[in-house]
């Protein structure tokens, strides 16, 4: 571009704007980051400092022994053994998360391949928008939907599932027992939905990414689209619905109300049946805070949820490694 | 489908292009093209850039209809049959007529044999009991590339050199047995030595294929090309349109047209 005549040039005024608005930019932008961070730790001090009574006079590991989650049997002098044991709310959690990903990783992918390789043009963006809505329905109408809906359409599946798997060698534990409608099924059901825009999300700018190059060629061979797919699009994206499947993990395992709604807040001891009613991480907490009378039972509930934390930034942080390693590969 | 591989030499097929307008969103890229493409002989598509000789190549597989909002009039005829007929089969077309592109695009999570076979494993068109390897050996000694990957056959495809791997290109497309191979600009991003080593490539495949080369380089068209056929557009964003088409020898010593003579003497383009 040429400069008027008589003005500086236009590198003179960039670099006279580095001086002024330039720099008040970079400190907000700088500090913007730097407030994030300063949450996150400040976050984990809080826990941390909160939990500390109960975790000085129980131990770290006396918590994830235990599945007996006693509160009335707690004592001022907090004597042993630890009657906070919460070994069933990281089982809760594992496998109402497990459940959803089972779920949800497979239809995510189908849904994403539909979007960006096999769906006519016109129909994509307002398809794409509705699965983004998905993520816009709040929490617990999510909880209503499941206890009202959910449950009643599920119970024919979930009485069979007992009656034939429940007996069944190794995995028979699993499906054990009757169906009690709230349970570690529905609630892996309800987590399913409601982590499929994200999967779903991702995974469609991992299929963009692939090269039409590579498309075009596995079409030039004579490839059906689903032959397309299978090998030249699905190949390159590996990684990237790892990562895409870590990120809903990581969604999976802190949403709490509406988990809440549909497990059935079994505390007592770990239900191995996921036919039966349990607990997670989240669901106790928000479960008993604001009822939490007993002694260290209120500092117990801070220790879940510290483990919770790290659990979750571990999932995240994996997640986004898997997801940007991706974006390198193909670039 | 035949457990059988398919023969070795398939027939070559001949092309005519009829009166054919391809279109991107309704605005023509190419326009009225009439053209003859003989079996067993290297015809080559020449003209400035954007005169829609891609375009035009690759209505000749069909593969022009996989962009989102493009179009087709007129008819691509193989062996009389025209590939844009309500019956036919885009897929068994795309089989039929085999296409090697500008840059090399070998499958990256594949290894050099599963690129070549990659083609016979679509539709189960190869049986378990099938010879892969002599099937891949035969395939990769056309596209002159056996002696040197022979002993690298697990590698990933990608590990070879930029040549190499269009040659690994070609040795995919012909591992399917087309009857026409379409080339578009094969060479462009090759080294001297690696270009000599594919238009030699050419000149033997002829004898079995029907080839169509896009070529931005003259001398190479003079090299390997029977016919040449020299496309431009009279503005831009004019559609482009066939000028004139005929031996090579004489598109290059004695074109008929001012804008062929213009174009090859380096006055355009
Ligand atoms: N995918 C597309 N969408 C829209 N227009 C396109 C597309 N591909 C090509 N075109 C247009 O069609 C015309 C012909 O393009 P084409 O690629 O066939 O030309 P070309 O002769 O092969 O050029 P080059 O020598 O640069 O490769 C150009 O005007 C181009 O802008
Ligand atoms: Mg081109």
């Amino acid at each position: 571009m040429n400069p008027l005549p008589g003005s500086p040039t236009p590198w003179r005024r960039v670099r006279a704007r580095r001086g002024g608005t330039d720099t008040v930019f970079r400190y907000a932008v700088r500090s913007a980051a730097a407030m994030v961070i300063v949450v996150l730790v400040a976050t984990a001090v809080f826990l941390v400092q909160q939990a500390w009574p109960a975790l000085h006079q129980y131990g770290i590991l006396s918590y994830l022994g235990s599945d007996r989650w006693a509160p009335s049997e707690a004592t001022a002098t907090g004597r042993h053994p630890n009657p906070y044991g919460i070994a069933q709310f990281v089982y809760g959690t594992a496998v109402t998360s497990l459940i959803a990903m089972v779920l949800a990783v497979p239809v995510a992918v189908a849904v994403s391949l539909y979007l960006t390789e096999i769906a006519p043009g016109w129909l994509r963006r307002p398809l794409s928008g509705l699965v983004d809505l998905l993520a816009a329905i709040p929490s617990v109408v999510y909880g209503f939907w499941g206890i009202f809906a959910l449950i009643p359409a599920v119970r024919p599946a979930g009485v069979w599932l007992s009656r034939t798997l429940g007996t069944a060698p190794v995995i028979g534990p699993l499906f054990a027992g009757p169906f009690f409608g709230v349970s570690y099924l529905v609630a892996g059901l309800v987590l399913a939905i409601m982590i499929l825009p994200i999967i779903t999300a991702i995974c469609r700018e991992v299929f963009a990414t692939v090269p039409t190059a590579d498309k075009e060629s596995a079409l030039a061979l004579g490839a059906t689209r689903w032959e397309m797919v299978r090998m030249a699009v699905l190949p390159r994206s590996r990684s990237g619905i790892t990562g895409a499947a870590v990120l809903g993990l990581g969604r999976a395992v802190g949403e709490t109300i509406a988990v809440t709604m549909v497990i059935g807040n079994n505390v007592l001891s770990i239900t191995t049946s996921i036919l039966g009613p349990g607990s997670t991480m989240s669901s106790v907490i928000a479960n008993e805070f604001t009822e939490s009378t007993e002694p260290f039972h209120l500092q117990s509930l801070m220790v879940v949820g510290a483990w919770l934390l790290v659990i979750a930034l571990v999932v995240n942080t994996v997640g986004k490694l898997i997801v940007r390693r991706t974006g390198e590969d193909i670039a | 489908m035949s457990h059988v591989p398919p023969t070795p030499d398939a027939a070559a097929a001949r092309i005519d292009v009829v009166n054919l307008t391809a279109r991107y969103h309704g605005r023509p890229a190419v326009a009225d093209v009439d053209l003859a493409i003989e079996p067993r002989q290297v015809t080559a598509l020449i003209g400035p850039s954007g005169c829609g000789k891609s375009t035009l190549l690759r209505c000749m597989n069909g593969l022009h209809l996989t962009v989102p909002g493009a179009s087709v009039t007129g008819q691509v005829l193989l062996d009389d049959a025209d590939i844009y007929a309500k019956d036919s089969n885009p897929v068994e077309i795309r089989h039929r007529v085999g296409m090697v592109f500008q840059r090399p695009t070998p499958f990256p999570t594949m290894s050099v044999r599963d690129n070549v076979l990659a083609g016979l494993q679509l539709g189960r068109r190869l049986g378990r009991g099938a010879p892969h390897d002599e099937i891949a050996e035969r395939a990769l000694t056309k596209a002159g590339l056996w002696h040197e990957v022979k002993d690298r056959l697990k590698a990933p495809g990608a590990s070879l050199s930029g040549g190499q791997q269009q040659r690994l290109c070609i040795a995919r497309a012909l591992a399917v047995e087309p009857e026409v191979l379409l080339m578009d600009e094969p060479c462009a991003h090759l080294d001297p030595i690696s270009t000599l080593t594919i238009e030699d490539l050419i000149r033997e495949i002829k004898e079995t294929y029907t080839v169509v080369i896009v070529t931005h380089n003259m001398q190479q068209a003079a090299r390997v090309a029977d016919t040449t056929a020299f496309l431009t557009m009279s503005a831009v964003g004019d559609p482009g349109r066939l000028v004139e088409v005929g031996p090579t020898e004489r598109i290059f010593s004695s074109p008929r047209r001012q804008t062929t003579e213009d174009y090859i003497s380096g006055k355009i383009g």
